[in-house]
C-alpha cells in the first residue's frame, strides 16, 4: 500500500466518521464541529486528486465563512441539547430499507466506474491548474457562472426584506 | 555508502526543520510579549520590566514559568472537550501558517540534498495562508462559547462576525498583488516584484498601496489586536474569551495571537514589500556589508553594556552574546558566500521586524473602535475601496496588455 492510498483511507474515514457524528451528535455545536471536520477531509480529498484551487476554496468558503456562519448562529441562539423521539413506524417501515437500498445503489455506482474511466482521468493529467479552472469559469461557462451569482444576490435581497424592520 | 541519512534524507531534513523552526518562533514569541512591553512602557514614559535580568531580559522566562505552574480551573458545566479542543485548536493553526512561508531565495545543500528556506513551498501558498486563517476563528468562537460564561460567549460572539467581515477585505486587498504576478505562490510573488535596476521602485507597495493599506487594516482585525481587539475588550468584556482560561491554556491563545503577528508581518513583507528582495538596486553592492555594519556595533553595545552588571549576566552572558554578535557580523565581511547566503534572510526578517514595531506601535498610541463603527468600517469603507483596487488593477493591466 502506498502513501497517498493510505492518506485517502485516513481522510475517507474521517469523512465518514465525521458525517456519521454529525448526525449522532446532540448538541448542535458539536454537531457544527463534525461538519467541519467533513469539510476539511473533503478538502484533503481534493488535495490528494491535485485539484489544490478547489481545496483551498473549499476550506476558505465551506470549512471558513459558511461554517463560522453556522457556528455564530448557534452560539446567538444559545442552542441547547436536542430532544429526540423514538424513531417513527414510517422511518422505521419505509426510511431504513430505502436509506439501505440508496447506499447500495451508490457503492455500486462507484465501484463499477472507479475501474475505467476515473482511473484513465486521473492519470491522463486532466486534473485542472487553476488558470484552467479560470478559463473554464470566466470564459465558457461564464453565463451560468454569473446567473448563478445574480441567483444568490437575489437570496441575499429576500432576506434582508424579510428580516428589515416593518415601516409602519 | 548508502547510510540512514541518505534513506530518509528527507523527512530528516523536513523534521529538523519543523523542529528549528518552532524553536524560534516559540523564542521570537517569548521576546515578542518584551519587546512590546518595553515599547509600550517607553511611548507612556515607563520603564517596562526590568526586575528579573538587565533590561528584564529573563521576563519571558518567568512568565513561561508562572503560566507552567498556576492552577489551571475547569469552570462548571463547561463543554469539557471544545474547552480543551479550542486552544489546541488556536495555536496548531497559528503556528501552520507560519510553514507555508518561504525565508530566503537560496538552498543550503548538505550532502547533495537540497535544504530550502521554508518548509512548504505550495503553488497555491497565499491561498493555503487564507485557508488556514478562515478556520483560525473556531479557536476563539468555541473558547468563548465552550466556557459556559457570560463574557466569553459576547467575546467570542463578537470576534466571529468581526473575523468574517474583515476576511473578505483581507482576501480582495490581495487579489491586485496576485493579478500583477499571476501567481497564488509566494516565492513567485517576491520574484516578479524583483526589478535589479529599480531596487524598492519595483516593489507592490507602489502600484498597490491601497491594497496593502486595506490588507493592513483587515490583517490587524483578523489577528485581534488593537484598535481591533474587541473580542478581548478588557474594559468592557473582562478579558473576552478567553476570561475562564488560566495556566498554560491561556498561555496558547497568547502564544497563538502573537505567532499569527509574526505571519502577518511576514505577508506584508512578501507581498507588497519585496518580501527577501534588498531595496537597493543591485549594482550597490557596498549594501551588502550593511549586516556587519549593524551587527558589529550591536554586538560591541552590548558587551559593553552587560560589564556594568555585577552578576552572573554582566561577567558572563551578555558579554558571551556581544562577543558571538560581533564574531558573526566579522564572519559575513570575511566569507562573500556566507554574506550573500544571508542577504536575503536580512532583509526578510528586517522587514517582518518593522511590521511587528508597527503592531506595537499601534498598541501603544490608538483607542479601540466601538462595535458599531468597526463594523461601519469593515463594511462600507474597507470592503469597497479593496474591491475598487481590484478593478482599477485589472483594467490598468489589460490596458497595457493591448
Amino acid at each position: 500500500m502506498n502513501a497517498p492510498l493510505i492518506v485517502f483511507y485516513v481522510l475517507a474515514a474521517l469523512c465518514v466518521l465525521g458525517a456519521l457524528s454529525l448526525i449522532f451528535q446532540r448538541h448542535p455545536i458539536h454537531s457544527a464541529l463534525s461538519l467541519i471536520v467533513v469539510m476539511v477531509a473533503l478538502a484533503g480529498l481534493y488535495l490528494l486528486m491535485g485539484a489544490e484551487f478547489v481545496a483551498a476554496v473549499q476550506i476558505i468558503v465551506y470549512g471558513g465563512a459558511i461554517m463560522v456562519l453556522f457556528v455564530f448562529v448557534i452560539m446567538l441562539l444559545n442552542a441547547g441539547v436536542e430532544e429526540r423521539t423514538n424513531l417513527s413506524k414510517l422511518a422505521g417501515f419505509a426510511g431504513i430499507p430505502l436509506a439501505v437500498a440508496l447506499t447500495g445503489f451508490l457503492a455500486a455506482a462507484v465501484a463499477r466506474s472507479a475501474d475505467a474511466t476515473s482511473q484513465q482521468a486521473l492519470q491522463a493529467g486532466v486534473v485542472a491548474p487553476t488558470k484552467t479552472l479560470a478559463n473554464l469559469l470566466f470564459q465558457e461557462f461564464v453565463y451560468p457562472f454569473e446567473l448563478t451569482s445574480f441567483l444568490i444576490l437575489v437570496a441575499i435581497l429576500g432576506a434582508i426584506v424579510l428580516a428589515a424592520p416593518r415601516e409602519s | 555508502v548508502i547510510d540512514f541519512f541518505d534513506l530518509h534524507a528527507e523527512i530528516i531534513i523536513m523534521l529538523v526543520k519543523i523542529g528549528l523552526l518552532l524553536f524560534i518562533v516559540l523564542t521570537v514569541n517569548a521576546y515578542l510579549t518584551w519587546f512590546e512591553r518595553k515599547v509600550v512602557a517607553h511611548i507612556q514614559s515607563r520603564w517596562g520590566p526590568h526586575r528579573v535580568g538587565p533590561h528584564g531580559l529573563l521576563q519571558p522566562l518567568a512568565d513561561g514559568l508562572k503560566f507552567l505552574f498556576k492552577e489551571d480551573p475547569t469552570p462548571a458545566g463547561a463543554d469539557k472537550f471544545v474547552y480543551y479542543l479550542a486552544p489546541l485548536l488556536a495555536l496548531a493553526l497559528a503556528l501552520t501558517s507560519i510553514a507555508v512561508i518561504p525565508f530566503g531565495p537560496t538552498s543550503l545543500y548538505f550532502r547533495g540534498h537540497e535544504i530550502t528556506l521554508g518548509i512548504a513551498d505550495l503553488n497555491i501558498g497565499i491561498l493555503a495562508l487564507f485557508a488556514i486563517t478562515a478556520l483560525g476563528v473556531y479557536g476563539i468562537a468555541l473558547a468563548g462559547w465552550s466556557s459556559n460564561s457570560k463574557y466569553p460567549l459576547l467575546g467570542g460572539l463578537r470576534s466571529s462576525a468581526q473575523m468574517v467581515s474583515y476576511e473578505l477585505a483581507l482576501t480582495m486587498s490581495v487579489v491586485g498583488v496576485l493579478l500583477m504576478a499571476g501567481t497564488f505562490s509566494l516565492r513567485e510573488i517576491i520574484q516578479s516584484q524583483d526589478k535589479p535596476a529599480l531596487g524598492l521602485l519595483g516593489w507592490n507597495i507602489f502600484p498597490q498601496i491601497l491594497g496593502f493599506l486595506c490588507f493592513f487594516v483587515a490583517a490587524v482585525a483578523e489577528t485581534n489586536r488593537v484598535p481591533f481587539d474587541l473580542p478581548e475588550a478588557e474594559s468592557e468584556l473582562v478579558a473576552g474569551f478567553h476570561t475562564e482560561y488560566a495556566s498554560f491554556k491561556f498561555a496558547m491563545f497568547f502564544i497563538a495571537e502573537y505567532t499569527s503577528m509574526i505571519t502577518v508581518s511576514c505577508l506584508c513583507s512578501i507581498l507588497f514589500f519585496g518580501g527577501w528582495l534588498s531595496p537597493f538596486p543591485a549594482g550597490w553592492t557596498f549594501t551588502h556589508y550593511l549586516p556587519s555594519v549593524l551587527l558589529i556595533p550591536f554586538g560591541l553595545w552590548v558587551i559593553f553594556d552587560g560589564i556594568k552588571y555585577e552578576t552572573i549576566f554582566g561577567r558572563l552572558i551578555l558579554p558571551g552574546l556581544g562577543t558571538v554578535i560581533t564574531a558573526l557580523g566579522v564572519l559575513f565581511i570575511l566569507f562573500p558566500a556566507v554574506n550573500d547566503f544571508i542577504q536575503g534572510p536580512f532583509w526578510l526578517l528586517s522587514k517582518i521586524f518593522v511590521f511587528l514595531f508597527i503592531y506595537v506601535w499601534m498598541r501603544g498610541t490608538l483607542p479601540r473602535f466601538r462595535y458599531d463603527q468597526l463594523m461601519a468600517f469593515g463594511w462600507k469603507l474597507l470592503l469597497p475601496v479593496s474591491l475598487a483596487n481590484v478593478v482599477i488593477t485589472a483594467t490598468t493591466l489589460l490596458w497595457r496588455s493591448h
